[in-house]
């Protein structure tokens, strides 16, 4: 059997694949969650998995999970992030996962979804505010933490991207060093998440995941502002396809059981 | 009575019930029937039928004049209190402007303030309700009761005899316990019928004028449910929901839809449209009516109470009664006492209770869908 998790992000779109053939990809989400899932299953074949095929389970989650027709299940990325978070950091912990449009906390007990919050209504605090001042400042997304490291944090009061970018605006036309701003503005994110978090009490473990995962610095500045260490992972960012094709694979035997009573 | 038509149908026809009975409101007022106005449970309807009067709720459920609202009110106001003045200040709302007054209650602190400003342009009657339910409280708000009274017979040129609130109080016990009967329908597991069709008929019920017609028609509504249960018609077994927190309609019907949508039913609703306001009957073996339905009205569990112990005990009941595995608050933006006492509620009804609990803040718009779906997608995969 193969089982396999996809996970259709805002920005990205992350595969992983279990049990027959084991495998991961990512790729860019783009503008059409319906054409991202039909070369997503183009690849997958390619790879050996025929997600048509009876004998491959398949979980869609994420923003576009609604997109994939051929998936089995949908299921939220709240549960599989926690699912795929259990995978890297045990039975209980915290999961942070910083994505392209959200952000979410969600606090596991025991290999249960305990709570959770997420952002609302507000892309301060997600990946999606980096991605628009790294654009602003003319670099890419790794660049942009790689300078940040260098440089002394330059405050960004505003809570709004918008407004946030004007003052980065007004930042460049003040001549301040690229290095002290890119700073501000992963400190910003970083100050953001962490007053999410702190809403609830944490567990020891806490570990990060999403995108920013891959990015130690982000881990370090966060576990600052959280006053206790916050791990990452360079696969951080597949937490939730991994989480996915684990339920799958999960769901799919709790239903062959069934049947057999 | 018997019902002959299908359940879906009688279900449309309570959640068709508010805007029908906009022509009756004007039937009712070209009768010379006087017409009163109110925004909340703690108002003592019975005072105002003993004098013959058709009462009607007035909290507005859709965003459509917030932006007229905020001409006069902070925008960081709850989306109920800035509707409702909109809806008043525009006379968009036909029971609004067919009342004769408006009784509005120092219940929170946007709405006792919004009073001031309506009373600019409308009729109001002001009671004071107290902040706890000691019994200086109790005192207080029974004067309130006879002062109301009063004012309508001075306003209307009546007199209101104890016999004639007696006979109110019964007529109201009535359809307080055939609605609390169609409610109960939610015990069996799994349930009979879906939680919004529960909904519509709860809330269509409040705009009913003829309340002595609620009993024969809920209970005929009921028997047909039950009936069909035995036959086997009923939903699938899913997660069992409570909703609790602000008062829920219209707009806000979103929320019971995103639960029903993601895989769940709810099988109670312990706010102002539910429980609170139907569990409790008026005593009507207490001589003194005043008494009786001080104690009934001012008992209402709700968060402007401090402390509030009132809501936990019909919580708490309702949770082992209805078999419920999760519950799901609604906090309406900027509602200060419902977001301040979710803590307690959490705390309640995750540690008294064992089960999970989410709150999910939303105003009148329909702009959050999406998170509150994925937010109550996320939380029913929990249970």
């Amino acid at each position: 059997m193969d089982y396999v998790g996809i996970d259709i992000g805002s920005t990205a779109s992350k595969v992983v694949a279990r049990g027959g053939k084991d495998l991961h990809f990512t790729l860019p989400t783009g503008w059409n969650s319906k054409e991202t899932a039909m070369v997503i299953e183009d690849r997958l074949r390619e790879a050996g998995v025929d997600v048509r095929s009876d004998a491959t389970k398949t979980i869609a989650t994420g923003y576009g999970r609604v997109a994939v027709d051929f998936a089995d299940y949908v299921v939220t990325e709240i549960t599989c992030h926690a699912r795929g978070g259990i995978e890297f950091a045990g039975k209980d912990c915290a999961i942070i996962d910083v994505g392209g449009q959200d952000t979410k906390v969600i606090l596991v007990r025991q290999g249960m979804v305990q709570d959770f919050l997420m952002n609302d209504k507000c892309s301060a605090g997600t990946g999606k505010f980096l991605e628009i001042m790294a654009n602003r400042l003319g670099i890419t997304l790794q660049e942009l933490f790689d300078i940040a490291s260098q440089g002394d944090v330059l405050p960004i009061s505003s809570l709004c991207t918008v407004f946030a970018e004007s003052e980065i605006i007004s930042y460049i036309g003040e001549g301040r060093k690229r290095e002290d701003i890119a700073a501000g503005v992963v400190d910003s994110v970083a100050a953001k998440v962490a007053q999410m978090s702190l809403r609830r009490e944490l567990p020891e473990k806490i570990m990060l995941t999403g995108g920013l995962s891959e990015s130690t610095y982000f881990a370090k500045i966060l576990s600052d502002k959280i006053g206790r260490k916050v791990e990452n992972t360079s696969h951080g960012r597949y937490a939730g396809a991994l989480g996915a094709a684990i339920l799958a694979e999960e769901k799919s035997k709790r239903r062959a059981k069934k049947n057999e009573h | 009575m018997e019902v002959i038509k299908d359940l879906p149908e009688v279900f449309e026809e309570f959640a068709e019930q508010r805007k029908n009975s906009f022509l009756t409101v004007k039937e009712l007022k070209d009768k010379g029937i006087p017409i009163v106005g109110a925004y909340c449970t703690y108002f003592p309807q019975e005072i105002a039928m003993a004098m013959g009067a058709a009462t009607v709720g007035l909290c507005s459920t859709s965003d459509e004049t917030i932006p007229v609202a905020e001409r006069d009110l902070p925008k960081n106001l709850c989306p109920l209190i800035k509707s409702s003045y909109g809806f008043a200040i525009t006379d968009k709302c036909p029971f609004f402007y067919f009342s004769d007054v408006v009784v509005g209650e120092t219940t929170c602190d946007g709405k006792k303030k919004m009073y001031e400003y309506m009373a600019e342009f409308k009729d109001v009657f002001l009671m004071e309700l107290p902040n706890s339910q000691r019994e200086e409280g109790l005192k207080l708000w029974k004067s309130e009761i006879i002062r109301f009274k009063e004012y309508l017979e001075n306003k209307f040129d009546v007199e209101i005899t104890e016999d004639q609130i007696r006979d109110a109080i019964k007529v109201n016990n009535a359809g307080r316990r055939s609605l609390k009967r169609l409610y109960e329908v939610m015990k069996h597991d799994p349930a009979p019928i879906k939680g919004q069709d529960l909904f519509k008929v709860l809330y269509g019920s409040t705009f009913k004028f003829d309340r002595k017609a609620i009993p024969a028609e809920v209970d005929a509504l009921v028997d047909k449910i039950e009936k069909e249960y035995a036959e086997g018609i009923m939903q699938e077994e899913k997660p069992r929901i409570l909703v609790t927190g602000c008062p829920v309609g219209g707009a806000t019907e979103k929320v019971i839809k995103a639960i029903e949508d993601n895989g769940g039913i709810v099988v109670t609703y312990e706010n102002c449209t539910g429980a609170k306001s139907i569990d409790k009957l008026v005593d009507e073996d207490n001589p003194d009516v005043y008494d009786a339905l001080a104690r009934r009205y001012l008992n209402i569990g709700c968060s402007v109470m401090t402390p509030n112990p009132n809501r936990l005990e019909l919580m708490g009941r309702l949770i082992d009664e209805y078999q419920v595995d999760g519950v799901v608050e609604v906090l309406l933006q900027a509602c200060h006492t419902y977001s301040v006492e979710s803590k307690g509620i959490r705390d309640f009804v995750n540690e008294k209770k064992g089960i999970p609990y989410i709150s999910v803040e939303t105003d009148y718009s329909q702009a959050d869908i999406g998170q509150l779906n994925t937010r109550i997608a996320a939380f029913i995969e929990m249970l």
